[in-house]
């Protein structure tokens, strides 16, 4: 299946990234033959047969919603490339 | 004596016994780091001074007779296992000065042992890659041959490990991060059941797939290995409450009425002549100690691949979602607003084969394409797990080669994704069903290069793949070879 620069661009709007337009090129070919690779899949039928999400036999994990230590508010904010008082900082948003 | 080359075994009893201390081991590794890192290249980040600490704090503890098992031995640590206030890189500039403030379970339960930090070990960005190329630190050699890859994505844990610069180290595992490698550099590397080994401080890359293992000198120490870091933990939910057994103990060499599977699908061609030879010798070996061997199908052998390559980028694109230069890791300068700070801020501290991956797996997920492509992926991987369970019946384990080829050269593969992933094509089933699978050394090519043979076992079945590589490897030599690590080939 051919991905044309277009929908390559599509792609990278939705998940935030920003490509040069050598990048764009040479995605649009690589997702191509890659694509091509996955219409194997076509060849199997699958019909009535349940996905798998995950490998072991998913069992939903409960606990009390109690009070328990955590990490500080400065552990957390250790590594944010932008705090101030106790927050994070970003761009502005609401203009 | 060079104590770097001794295996966790060797030294248990050497410690226990006083004849050496943990600080001599350690700087004994430390002094081998000095000599061959500069060629090698498995290290992102060396801790001597911690390391020190630790050895002295583990012969007091040794000299109260407190020790356990790994106490005072100096092991590796993949770099993408977070250890509090220790740099953990996952090999991507965008996590280049993350400082995690807490330590993973695996690093927990190391710590509890009081085993010896050396350093964190190279590895492709994010675990992305079968190559060790990836790296925004630079690529990793392969010790049998400079020239070539050490594998990946554990690669530097699998190169540090055959070079002699720990005794041990952990990995990770999504498609055949830790066997791929293994097989590669002539060590012995085990991917565990998925949920018997805590995920939790594990940089996630496909949450469905991703397990932390052992790579180690020889299938003992592997053992010994796996029985410190595995277990429930209830900061993992997809951590298994299943007792943990004793590891060392399975390693009795008695393979009487072993039944081996090997699945014709994967012998279909497509597989060098070395390894072939190899892999088939092991089954004979394998026959002449007492199991037994009949051919079995995975029928749906041919698809695993590319379930894998939807399936994994699929959820590494949700996982990744959350370095956005907001909470850690590194934010682009001078952004124009909010949402070009998140592309800015992606574009330059992700790498191309990540980005890759992001785009194929945001794709296969968009509106219009999810059933195409990851609802059919993740019902052609119930039919493989179908084919498992099948081919469990007739036999206790499955034997194939773990890769299709020795090491290849730096560079052959970097400009064809689609060559690099197939690379994987003997390694991704175990992660899509889930069950435990080790490469062990089974011989070495024309070239000299090491050549791994691989064995699957049923869910939480460990014990039986190590009992059989354990028997084999008693019978064979492979595992006591070591590279020269001369510039050219090292044979």
């Amino acid at each position: 299946m051919k991905i044309s620069k277009e929908e390559v661009e599509k792609v990278a709007v939705l998940a935030r990234l920003a490509l040069t337009e050598g990048e764009t090129e040479t995605f649009s070919s690589e997702m191509s033959s890659i694509l091509d690779y996955f219409d194997k899949l076509k060849e199997v039928d699958t019909e009535k047969v349940e996905p798998t999400s995950h490998a072991s036999a998913g069992r939903n994990v409960m606990r009390h919603d109690e009070v328990r230590p955590s990490l500080s508010k400065e552990e957390c904010l250790m590594n944010a490339p932008d705090a101030d008082k106790g927050c994070l900082r970003v761009p502005k948003i609401i203009g | 004596m060079d104590l770097y080359r001794l295996k966790i075994h060797e030294l248990q009893e050497m410690l226990q016994r006083g004849e050496v201390s943990s600080r001599e081991v350690t700087e004994s590794v430390f002094r081998r780091i000095d000599d061959v890192e500069g060629k090698v290249g498995a290290f992102i980040t060396l801790m001597e001074d911690e390391g020190l600490e630790c050895a002295e704090l583990a012969d007091r503890r040794i000299e109260e007779g407190k020790q356990d098992g790994l106490t005072g031995i100096p092991l590796a640590i993949k770099d993408n296992m977070c250890m509090k206030g220790k740099r953990t890189t996952c090999g991507s500039k965008i996590l280049e000065s993350y400082k995690p403030p807490y330590d993973g379970t695996v690093i927990k339960s190391l710590g509890g042992h009081l085993s010896v930090p050396v350093g964190k070990t190279n590895m492709d960005e994010f675990a992305m890659g079968s190559s060790t190329e990836t790296s925004y630190f630079g690529i990793t050699r392969n010790p049998w041959d400079l020239g070539r890859i050490a594998g990946g994505s554990s690669g530097g844990s699998a190169s540090a490990v055959a070079a002699d610069e720990c005794i041990g180290a952990l990995g990770s595992d999504t498609g055949g991060s830790i066997r791929q490698p293994a097989a590669y550099c002539g060590v012995v590397g085990l991917k565990p059941t998925y949920g018997r080994v805590s995920r939790f401080g594990l940089v996630a890359f496909a949450s469905s797939l991703d397990q932390i293992g052992p790579l180690t000198k020889d299938v003992r120490d592997c053992a010994i290995l796996l029985t410190a870091i595995s277990g429930h933990d209830r900061l993992d939910s997809t951590s298994v409450d299943i007792a943990v057994e004793d590891y060392v103990n399975s390693l009795d060499g008695d393979i009487g009425g072993l039944r081996i599977g090997i699945p014709k699908e994967y012998f279909t061609g497509g597989i060098d002549p070395d390894v072939e030879k190899s892999v088939w010798d092991a089954v004979k070996g394998l026959e002449k100690l007492g199991a037994a061997y009949k051919e079995v199908s995975l029928s749906h052998s041919e698809y695993a691949l590319a379930a894998y390559y939807i399936i994994a980028p699929a959820e590494a694109s949700s996982n990744l979602a959350r370095y956005d230069g907001v909470k850690y890791g590194y934010r682009a300068s001078r952004p124009e607003g909010l949402i070009d700070m998140y592309a800015k801020t992606r574009s330059e501290g992700f790498g191309r084969e990540v980005k890759r991956r992001i785009m194929l797996g945001t794709y296969a997920l968009s509106a219009g394409y999810y059933d195409a492509y990851y609802k059919k992926a993740s019902q052609v991987r119930t039919l493989i797990a179908r084919d498992f369970d099948e081919a469990f019946k007739e036999c206790d384990l499955l034997l194939t080669p773990t890769v299709p080829a020795p090491a290849f050269k730096i560079g052959e593969k970097t400009g064809d994704p689609l060559q690099m992933y197939l690379t994987d094509i003997f390694t991704v089933p175990a992660n899509l069903v889930g069950v435990p699978g080790i490469s062990v050394p089974c011989g070495f090519s024309k070239d000299g290069l090491p050549i791994g043979l691989q064995l699957l076992g049923r869910h939480f079945d460990e014990a039986t793949i190590l009992r059989a590589a354990y028997a084999f490897e008693q019978h064979t030599d492979y595992h006591l070879r070591r590279p020269s690590l001369d510039a050219g080939r090292g044979k």
